[in-house]
């Protein structure tokens, strides 16, 4: 192929053509950005707080690496490409190696990952879900129960029972158990922090905190079946008093929820609306968990993973 | 008689049906235009039949790109969900077919694109690399690809005849189990990856045996090529993670045929043992996958940049560090069961520390080119690209190995982001680079760089537009696999410019699809000798078509880069061996017939036909024994023949 | 033989134990994987038999001595192979034949007895961990005297070619290796199974 004269690439056009596309780009970012709901980085939790703050800390860390990849990357693509009458290089074709240069990029990410290891132990003992919150205030107690396709929510030491809506107080540690009557689902509440999986016959741990008052979105990240998108369900952060109103509204409820009332909840259905019931039996999250728990199970299966520390 | 098949099991949606359609249309062609041409023969003797490594190569490359179209369509249908209609079950395509299509998605692309690429160049490339005229078994490696096919076929005829699992593709239990997932779905899933895999154990001890023992006198371990290194790397994984495969599959499969309770939620099994093993497995996979793709750019680099390798024992060090580290961080895939803090934090850690070689290669990449003299040809520029996007996706790999941020993130749009940042920066830029690279070695003509520049930048930047506003919906709270939301989340317009990064990644594709035929058709034009780039390893040292038995002598090696080497002005060429006349395997069709009858097997057992079956199992044990037991299996070339073909190849290139 | 052809049988020779070898290596990891399913789910029982209830150890104790002993006459076989023997090789090897057999007649007989009372693999996690860890065992034995029985046929219609014997030493390290995961068997399994919790 027939080399032109002069390069279809000056200088010029490049610089032009990467600020045009950064231009477009921080743009675009902005316009599809603007005034959405960034759950993740906009905690309303304590939990959330933590982990946005070390996403905030290991992003940053990262950057120690990636910036200078990406400056080496185009700077020596630049100077070293063929064309490159301009600048003065040198060419040192059988030079294969530098301890000293070697060291310093073993060293250096060696030394990142040693601090994020640090804080990578001290931060997972410190998220971790068996762990109570660090509180004055009495916990409440929300029994979570994933089904086919929407959530149960049991508040034994209310006697309610709420479905596809949690409602809890601000500043206040909820401690959620979990289980499911379903495939493998998990909880998740982006804005207040922490998912987990629900599973049968299991007692998964959570502890969730809002700070104020709000209305958050839960969901389901972990298929388990058709109607999986539908498992969306509202979190309400209210205050102590709107709560104890609420609780009470519900106890009046016509609505009962017992083992019958349950089993036909439990059938697989789409587009639950959110309704309340009166929670009859306060033993029921216990007996769903039951339907799974044979005698002598296995040391894993259904043991009451809900001590602090099981490790 | 038949099991549970049935009239029913054929397509009753509009959407399949077309697909079933199209397909069967283009298989006819292909039917069609090889009687026209009257080419079966041609076809069979010189293809189907042949153990020759290049000739299976160029098999894998043709069923995984066929493999790729058909995973590109599946995605494709769901960024269209997402971006269009955006509402759950509402829509041509309903919930179940979305969900049929996203497993079948993962399911396609992991197992037949990209171990069927990989295991292509493999052929294609090891035994030129290493300097030997064959791999260790080829009949065996036969067998390994009629296996591969095997399963490639079964995951094709679940769109015809029956259904797709709808769990994803790793099918979890409880929901891949009988009582969630009773249809023939998840078996199908199952068998088409259990054939499939077996071949894929097979070509791992076939490969490492041939590097070990097959590699040209003098070619010490610290002289080998860097990609077989990495290839050594990877294939050391295939033998030690395959078969935690190959156990799982069979334990979720007596599951659901005989009635077993491994991974049932009750009568004492434990859908969490089956997380456990089959990410046992699924990371060093994911590890199978980019260590080749490494190993490419490790030889690519230093060709374009006229300058050795920069830290080659560095290099080995890394790859060996990864290769072990990889079987040590499988629980990061799940933090959010509860194992507890001890167990996640060091899981966490661990995933963290596999960085840190990663890293150093990069670095040595980068400095290979420093004080270089660098072009800019396709190959290159998919490096270019790499670095990018793979570092990108590095770093929130980093992030997603903090237990407490993957807390926030696990399951969501940001994980879908980060792995197709890792599949499709490293495994899948590295597989485009290494066909551009080594495309004229094999075919005597070069890839128009135009076209193939383009391609790329519609690959770089559809891949952006497709995968950045996946990471921003998953910090939304997005989840993965969700086939409609809210509209009140404004989520859509992030979704509408993925979709719209798909299409540009499509208009990719068509330029590579054009970019070869055009090569195809223009290629007097576009021909090169045997040596375009300036080489530095011994398959650029063949002549271009490459003999059939690869090299006429075996002269030992003295240098690593040895073609580098001699070409060098006053090089002292190492004596040549005496000829003497070498032989070949003879041609067999008993990897068609094993392939075929685990076809069967798969298909006889997802239908529970258990007469077909044992049948199929009892001729598939008979066709082994025979082929145990040929004799007449190789074929003599002659010295005067050897001579002759010298002639010809070596004259007709510059 | 020419020093080149012996020097390709050379090669041959390697290449293919070292592909056994690589082979037996992965084998390992499958029954790994089943022996960390076993552990795992041995208490799933689903009120059912525990391990205590269901093993009884002096079948196992003598299946183990069969199936040592068979290791021992294989051994033997591959002495009377190096020496040429046929008639020896023959012996041995049948002897190796019988044992294994033996050892099958016995493994299916404890199946057949647990099935009968009640006790399959449909019964709890349990079960299907003990018959499939045991049984891919036991399907493993199989295979390898349906390889026994072809190769001696093929012993008597070719004779000691340099294949044979290579296949018959690919044999013995397949059998020793059978006889290494019967004795974890027998001692993760019934020994450990027998112990008191």
């Amino acid at each position: 192929m027939k080399k032109p004269t002069k390069p279809f690439l000056t200088p010029l056009r490049i610089t032009s053509l990467v600020f045009f596309v950064l231009v477009v780009v921080a743009l675009g970012t902005f316009l599809l950005l603007n005034g959405k709901n960034i759950a993740v980085l906009n905690p309303q939790g304590i939990i959330a707080d933590k982990e946005k703050g070390l996403f905030i800390f290991t992003l940053s860390l990262g950057m120690l690496v990636v910036i200078p990849v990406f400056v080496m990357l185009f700077a020596f693509a630049w100077k070293y490409r063929e064309g490159n009458t301009k600048t003065k290089r040198r060419y040192t074709p059988e030079a294969d190696g530098s301890r000293l240069i070697e060291g310093l990029w073993w060293g250096i990410p060696i030394t990142i990952i040693t601090i994020l290891g640090v804080v990578t132990w001290i931060s997972t003992h410190d998220l971790d879900p068996y762990r109570a919150l660090d509180s004055d205030k009495k916990p409440i107690t929300v029994q979570v129960v994933a089904l086919q396709w929407k959530w149960l929510f049991l508040y034994p030491d209310y006697g309610i029972a709420t479905v596809n809506e949690v409602r809890f107080p601000e500043d206040t540690p909820v401690n959620f158990e979990i289980t499911a009557d379903a495939p493998m689902s998990a909880f998740w509440i982006p804005n207040l922090g922490t998912q987990t999986y629900a599973m049968n016959g299991m007692n998964s741990q959570l502890k969730l905190e809002a700070h104020t008052t709000g209305e958050y979105r839960g969901s389901n990240t972990n298929i388990n079946g058709e109607g999986y998108a539908d498992m969306e369900f509202k979190a309400i952060a209210t205050t102590k008093q709107e709560f104890g109103l609420w609780t009470k509204a519900i106890q009046q409820s016509d609505e009962h929820l017992a083992w019958t009332a349950y089993e036909e909840l439990a059938q697989p259905s789409r587009h639950q609306p959110v309704s309340y019931y009166m929670l009859h039996d306060r033993s029921l999250y216990d007996k769903i968990r039951g339907k799974y728990m044979d005698s002598n199970t296995s040391t894993s299966q259904g043991a009451n993973i809900d001590h602090e520390g099981m490790n | 008689m038949w099991g549970r098949l049935s009239l029913d099991a054929l397509p009753h949606d509009m959407i399949t049906i077309g697909g079933v359609v199209g397909g069967g249309l283009a298989l006819l062609a292909a039917v069609a235009a090889l009687t026209y041409f009257k080419k079966w023969r041609w076809l069979w003797t010189n293809w189907l039949t042949s153990l020759d490594p290049k000739k299976i190569g160029v098999m894998y490359l043709v069923v995984a790109t066929i493999m790729l179209l058909r995973g590109l369509a599946d995605a494709s249908m769901l960024r269209a969900q997402q971006a269009i209609f955006a509402t759950s079950d509402a829509g041509p395509i309903s919930s179940d077919m979305f969900q049929q299509v996203f497993s079948a998605h993962g399911t396609i692309m992991i197992f037949f694109v990209a171990m069927g690429a990989l295991f292509g160049l493999l052929n294609l490339i090891v035994p030129l690399q290493i300097g030997s005229r064959d791999v260790a078994f080829p009949m065996l490696n036969s067998i390994s690809f009629w296996l591969f096919v095997a399963g490639m076929v079964l995951m094709n005829v679940s769109l015809a005849v029956g259904e797709f699992s709808t769990a994803g593709w790793l099918a979890y239990p409880p929901l891949s189990g009988l009582e969630y997932s009773p249809g023939t779905g998840v078996d199908y899933w199952i068998w088409s990856l259990q054939i499939a895999g077996i071949g894929s154990l097979l070509s791992g001890i076939n490969f490492l045996i041939t590097i070990f023992t097959l590699r040209r006198p003098g070619m010490t371990l610290k002289k080998m090529p860097i990609f077989i290194w990495a290839v050594i790397g990877c294939l050391l994984l295939v033998a030690f993670a395959f078969p935690i495969l190959t156990a799982t599959l069979s334990l979720l499969s007596l599951d659901r045929t005989i009635g077993t309770h491994f991974f049932t939620s009750t009568m004492g099994g434990n859908p969490m043992m089956y997380v456990n093993l089959i990410w046992a497995w699924g990371h060093p996979e994911v590890y199978i996958l980019v260590l080749p793709a490494f190993g490419i750019f490790s030889e690519i680099v230093p060709v374009f940049s006229k300058k050795r390798l920069f830290g080659y024992t560095s290099m080995v060090v890394a790859l060996m560090a990864i290769t072990i580290l990889s079987f040590t961080v499988w629980l990061h895939h799940f933090f959010t069961m509860g194992a507890g803090a001890n167990v996640n934090a060091f899981f966490g850690i661990m995933t963290m520390v596999i960085a840190i070689p990663t890293g150093v290669k990069v670095f040595n990449w980068i400095f290979t080119m420093f004080r270089g003299r660098v072009t800019f040809a396709t190959p290159m520029l998919w490096f270019m690209g790499f670095v990018v996007t793979f570092t990108i996706g590095g770093l929130t790999g980093v992030l997603l190995a903090v237990p407490g941020i993957d807390f926030q993130v696990h399951n969501s749009l940001f994980l879908v982001a980060h792995f197709h940042n890792m599949i499709i920066g490293g495994v899948l830029f590295g597989f485009f680079a290494g066909v551009t690279y080594w495309w004229p070695k094999f075919t005597g003509f070069r890839l128009h760089e135009g076209l193939g520049k383009i391609a790329f930048w519609c690959w770089l930047i559809g891949f952006m537009l497709a995968f950045l506003p996946l990471y921003a919906l998953g910090l939304m709270g997005a989840a993965r696999r969700i086939d409609g939301y809210d509209a009140s989340l404004g989520w859509q317009e992030l979704f509408v410019v993925a979709g719209i990064g798909m299409l540009v990644i499509l208009v990719g594709v068509l330029f590579q699809v054009l970019q070869v035929a055009y090569s195809v058709w223009k290629r007097r034009e576009l021909r090169v000798g045997s040596d375009p780039w300036g080489g530095r390893t011994l398959e650029w040292s063949t002549s271009t078509p490459i003999a059939e038995y690869n090299f006429a002598q075996l002269t030992p090696v003295t240098h690593r880069d040895e073609f580098w080497e001699q070409k060098r002005p006053g090089h002292n060429k190492q004596a040549a061996p005496a000829l003497t006349s070498i032989q070949v395997p003879k041609n067999t069709s008993l990897g068609i017939v094993i392939g075929m009858l685990a076809g069967v097997i798969g298909f006889a057992i997802i239908w529970h036909i258990w007469w077909l079956a044992f049948v199929c199992l009892v001729a598939t044990i008979v066709t082994v024994i025979v082929a145990t037991l040929r004799e007449d299996t190789e074929r003599i070339i002659t010295v005067d023949e050897i001579v002759e073909t010298e002639k010809r190849l070596r004259g007709a290139t510059s | 033989m020419s020093t080149l052809a012996l020097r390709d049988l050379k090669l041959l020779n390697f290449k293919t134990n070292s592909g056994f070898w690589l082979y037996l290596m992965t084998d390992c990891i499958l029954f790994a994987s089943l022996f960390a399913t076993y552990i795992v789910l041995h208490g799933g029982t689903a009120g059912g038999p525990t391990s205590r209830d269901i093993f009884e150890l002096p079948m196992a104790l003598t299946e183990t001595i069969i199936l040592l002993t068979s290791s021992f006459t294989c051994g033997l076989a591959l002495l009377a192979l190096r020496q040429e023997n046929l008639k020896q090789l023959v012996v041995w090897l049948g002897v190796t034949y019988v044992l294994g057999i033996a050892f099958l007649t016995i493994e299916l007989t404890e199946f057949s007895s647990l099935i009968q009372a009640g006790h399959g693999w449909q019964q709890s996690a349990f079960l299907s961990a003990f018959f499939t860890l045991v049984g891919t065992h036991g399907l493993h034995i199989f295979i390898g005297l349906l390889w026994l029985f072809t190769m001696v046929i093929v012993l008597f219609k070719r004779g000691f070619t340099p294949k044979l014997k290579r296949q018959l030493g690919l044999f013995a390290l397949f059998w020793h290796f059978l006889d290494l995961v019967w004795i974890f068997i027998f001692t993760v399994v019934y020994l450990m199974g027998v112990m008191p919790s």
